[in-house]
């Protein structure tokens, strides 16, 4: 596959998130999200917000909706754990969440320490009454984002796109840190 | 030097003539406190997300850079947050004031103490966090000073108010997430913010 076609899903994600009329991006790195983070950062309209863990970012867009203003939060699959009970707040209050997440613990992983989390994560954001949708391929990410902006700002749900590790495609610790 | 302050004091010290001050508080006693000040639809009480009041106030703040945002939350709850003021560090808004009532207790759960009861120095986490003030506040006459910060210097602000440590009667907000949240919305917004 050429590059513009595998690789450009961080782009078309980017694109997304500025026609949800997305403000305030909250992350903790991902390998996976790097491009994305560069993008979000570079933009003058988006601010960007750097946690120290996952769960603040679920503060952070909870009273970034209060203030009028729309987010998305991004994060690898092990800082869903981090997140378990901020989630009842946003299941309470009813605030649009939008997530999105890079698996790790998945496809070919290489740390069997990211694989109980991993395995775990679909399972731990449903019990927390967040919707998952997954995107398995490079093609299907900004169709599953776009889906996923819609569903959390138009119909109030937390959302959480998960972007498989066959599309990130992390098989050695050497592969993560030439990232 | 003992503190003889008591936390409803300080919290309507601080709340006095608000105008249209937004404010989070912090799950247990420092929602009952604003409660008590008096309840409006600019308070957003937590009754939950404990660690996160500080990064509910970030948000609001980011989102509103001309309205004034406190957060008021206890010794405890921030203790379970210490991160988010290094994430505030990083962000510095100068609309954003984060005022923790420290009683040295679990209030909520027996007043069993928590770790500035053996001096953690919550203020000196802030101060090294970038934060543009922060002071430990341990005397009634330090109020009005904190108070004019609240409504108008250019922040983050942070202090770390010592309160006598005392059971007091409940007052409390609504407990409805969703109306919480509307409410809020509408007074801060308008009804357009139904409509979005």
């Amino acid at each position: 596959m050429k590059r513009s076609e595998s690789d450009a899903w961080p782009e078309a994600i980017f694109s997304t998130l500025k026609g949800a009329g997305v403000r305030q991006v909250a992350y903790v790195p991902d390998g996976g999200h790097k491009r994305l983070i560069e993008l979000c950062i570079a933009d003058r309209e988006m601010r960007t917000v750097v946690l120290s863990t996952e769960e603040e970012g679920i503060g952070l867009l909870s009273g970034a909706w209060l203030g009028g203003q729309r987010g998305a939060l991004l994060m690898q699959s092990s800082g869903v754990g981090n997140c378990i009970n901020q989630l009842g707040t946003v299941r309470e209050c009813r605030f649009p969440l939008l997530m999105l997440i890079t698996m790790r613990g998945q496809k070919g992983e290489f740390n069997p320490w990211q694989v109980p989390m991993g395995q775990a994560t679909p399972a731990v954001l449903q019990a927390m009454d967040v919707v998952v949708n997954e995107a398995n391929s490079a093609a299907e990410i900004a169709p599953a984002v776009d889906a996923a902006a819609r569903l959390a700002f138009g119909s109030y749900q937390a959302v959480a796109v998960l972007i498989s590790q066959a599309v990130i495609g992390i098989k050695s610790f050497q592969d993560q840190s030439s990232r | 030097m003992k503190t003889t302050m008591h936390r409803r004091d300080v919290v309507v010290a601080l709340l006095k003539d608000r105008k249209d001050l937004l404010v989070v508080a912090g799950l247990g006693s420092t929602a009952w406190d604003i409660s008590a000040a008096g309840d409006t639809d600019l308070n957003f009480p937590l009754w939950g997300a404990m660690g996160n009041a500080a990064m509910f106030g970030l948000g609001l703040a980011l989102a509103q850079p001309r309205r004034r945002v406190l957060v008021l939350t206890g010794d405890g709850e921030m203790l379970m947050g210490l991160g988010s003021l290094a994430t505030i560090g990083v962000q510095r808004p100068r609309n954003l004031c984060v005022v923790v009532i420290d009683n040295e207790r679990y209030g909520e759960t027996g007043m069993q103490v928590t770790h500035t009861a053996a001096g953690t120095d919550l203020a000196k986490v802030a101060q090294a966090c970038g934060f543009a003030s922060a002071a430990q506040v341990r005397s009634p006459g330090q109020l009005a000073g904190l108070r004019r910060k609240i409504h108008g210097a250019r922040g983050p602000h942070f202090a770390q108010i010592k309160v006598v440590a005392e059971k007091l009667p409940l007052v409390l907000p609504p407990r409805e997430g969703v109306l919480l949240k509307a409410r809020f919305r509408r007074a801060l917004l308008g009804k357009d913010a139904d409509l979005v």
